[in-house]
């Protein structure tokens, strides 16, 4: 995530399966350590229940992307069409919602998907000249790396190295960025 | 995830309890009299006049070419039974739909249910029935084409484009087409449910691979006789006009309908205590199919419609213009509620995911659907065989009665006839554990 800066020291497990990384979440949580983030090649299933992440507000941003893009459609044609330069094509109205709801539905797709390939890069932090965080490189390919934000944790970070050795880490790292 | 499933056993029968008989009974008794008030009321003549005194205005017959019967009150009588046979034929049919195309796409989500999509079908011989009585009995009330003299060049009736459609449209054909149909549905569901009880019994992968085979078989015989029964079911009555969206419009609307009642049967079983394995995931997906196939029944609509209101040919128009102003505008309503219910409600209802996850916003969609369907049928069929004589009372509704207590019974008598889980399906684990 992007909401690293400055001098933090993390200490970093690194798993070798997807079932024991989801079942060390649960102890290591138990033991009172505070989990920064868990990195994995691929999506584990209740991963984020465990994390005790917050439900995904994603849902509420599309809407809002799609729904600029439809008003900014409606606006479009009915500024063109209907008032700046009236046309009449085929003999019908020269505003009707009914002929330019392929336009509305295709503003509408767009401005959400542009909206979300925005968030995306926006709540990832990357862009052009960021140098995104790795906790551990492997994490793109077949290991699964738990992070550990020492600064707020107040469990010793031998005491925390422990904890994550004893639920399952094949090792731990320390990573500073 | 690797948590146990918490079901105790996987011995569920479902029970059709003595209750649940009387009411179905009561209900189909209650429809036989509100049709039998209804036709008594149309026969005196009161009905025709009730529902929509300005409907003889001027302009009403505009759709019409010549060759047209005198109206008789029985129209009514036949067009409702046939629309309530195309519904629930559709009904049932998208079971079998739905069970296919699982099972092609090796799907193990909806192992869960599967015993609800595969009790459908059961209901469609009595459709078939229905279907070629009414043909038999009121064919020429219903379906202008079926009038010889439109294809006699001597007779005053003649008429060269329905005249040209001649190869499809006769009734030797059209009957063999309609027992086609029904025929190849059934026997293919037939064997599918053989090989799902089979497979309770002894097990192993044999019957889920032949089961692939025969759902893909099923694919293929839908992928055309969906088109060309939505063709000879709706799309003949209207004789002149014709749409290449309609196969696809009506099996979007059939298919939507299908997803209904199956979501609709899932939350109820669930509420009754039945299919506690059934979890927020399965219900979720169900939700989520409806919510979709709802958006693509409207982009169906939607791109037939506007392509006829684009190119503006009278002769395509006028299928638009008789539901929208036609008859004193008796079928506005109709058009309005089939949009609002079948695209507006279910779309901003079904949008988030807790809804999905709901039992009763769940129940409240399936059932705005399955209404909402009725009245896209009601719209594409009432213009073209009853007119201005179309309305809404005692008779519309009796049907609708004797018809959906009709299914429910056949619904529950097959689920009685299989354990509710099936307990040897190779994807049985997978659809336990289904979690999204």
């Amino acid at each position: 995530m992007s909401d690293v800066h400055g001098n933090s020291k993390f200490l970093v497990g690194i798993f070798d399966d997807d079932d024991v990384v989801l079942k060390a979440v649960r102890e290591v949580k138990k033991s009172g350590v505070r989990i920064h983030e868990v990195y994995s090649p691929f999506p584990i299933h209740g991963l984020d229940v465990a994390l005790g992440h917050p439900r995904s507000r994603l849902g509420i941003a599309a809407f809002m992307f799609a729904l600029s893009g439809t008003l900014t459609a409606l606006a479009l044609t009915f500024y063109t069409e209907g008032f700046d330069w009236p046309m009449i094509v085929g003999g019908k109205d020269s505003y009707s919602p009914v002929i330019y709801v392929p336009v509305i539905f295709e503003l509408t797709v767009l401005f959400c998907a542009l909206g979300m390939v925005g968030t995306f890069i926006v709540s990832n932090g990357l862009g052009p000249t960021v140098k995104p965080l790795m906790y551990d490189l492997r994490t793109t390919d077949n290991k699964f790396a738990m992070a550990i934000d020492l600064s707020k944790n107040n469990i010793g970070e031998t005491d925390i190295e422990q904890i994550l050795k004893r639920s399952g880490a094949a090792e731990v790292n320390v990573k500073q960025f | 995830m690797a948590s146990a499933h918490a079901i105790p056993s996987l011995d569920e029968e479902f029970e059709f309890t003595a209750e649940a008989k009387r009411r179905l009974l009561i209900g189909i008794g209650a429809g036989v009299a509100l049709v039998a008030i209804g036709a008594y009321l149309l026969a005196s003549g009161a009905g025709s006049h009730e529902a929509h005194g300005a409907a003889h205005a001027a302009g009403a017959h505009e759709a019409h070419g010549g060759g047209h019967h005198e109206y008789k009150w029985t129209n009514r009588l036949w067009a409702n039974i046939w629309l309530n046979a195309v519904y629930f034929t559709g009904a049932s049919v998208i079971g079998m739909f739905f069970m296919s195309y699982n099972y092609l796409a090796q799907a193990g989500w909806s192992v869960a249910f599967k015993r609800i999509p595969e009790a459908m079908p059961a209901y469609l011989p009595f459709m078939g029935i229905v279907m070629l009585a009414t043909f038999f009995i009121a064919g020429h009330d219903l379906f202008h084409w079926t009038h010889p003299g439109l294809y006699d060049k001597a007779s005053p009736e003649f008429d060269p484009i329905i005249n040209g459609k001649k190869g499809f449209l006769n009734t030797p054909f059209y009957v063999g087409r309609i027992v086609a149909y029904f025929g190849l549905w059934y026997f293919l569901w037939q064997r599918l449910r053989a090989f799902s009880l089979q497979e309770d019994l002894y097990g192993g992968t044999s019957y889920y691979e032949k089961s692939v085979k025969f759902g893909t078989a099923f694919l293929l015989v839908f992928g055309v006789t969906s088109s060309t029964s939505a063709w000879d079911f709706v799309m003949s009555i209207d004789t002149h006009w014709f749409s290449t969206m309609f196969g696809w419009y009506t099996l979007a609307s059939w298919h939507v309908t299908g997803l209904a009642i199956i979501t609709l049967t899932v939350v109820t079983l669930k509420e009754r205590g039945y299919m506690q394995w059934v979890n927020e995931s399965h219900l979720h997906d169900l939700g989520k199919f409806m919510f979709a196939f709802t958006i693509f029944w409207t982009y169906v609509w939607f791109a037939q419609f506007m392509l006829i209101y684009y190119a503006n040919l009278p002769e395509e128009t006028i299928y638009y213009r008789e539901r929208f102003s036609g008859y004193g505008g008796i079928y506005k309503a109709p058009f309005f509620i089939n949009i609002f219910l079948n695209f507006v409600f279910p779309f901003l209802v079904l949008m988030t995911r807790d809804a999905k996850r709901t039992y009763i916003i769940l129940k409240v969609a399936a059932w705005g659907i399955i209404i909402g369907h009725y009245f896209d049928f009601y719209n594409n069929i009432m213009p073209g065989t009853v007119g201005e004589h179309a309305g809404f009372g005692p008779m519309e509704f009796g049907m609708i009665l004797i018809f959906a207590c009709g299914f429910a019974w056949s619904l529950y008598s097959q689920l009685t006839k299989a354990n509710l889980v099936p307990k040897n399906h190779p994807m049985l684990e997978e659809t336990l554990h289904h979690d999204i």
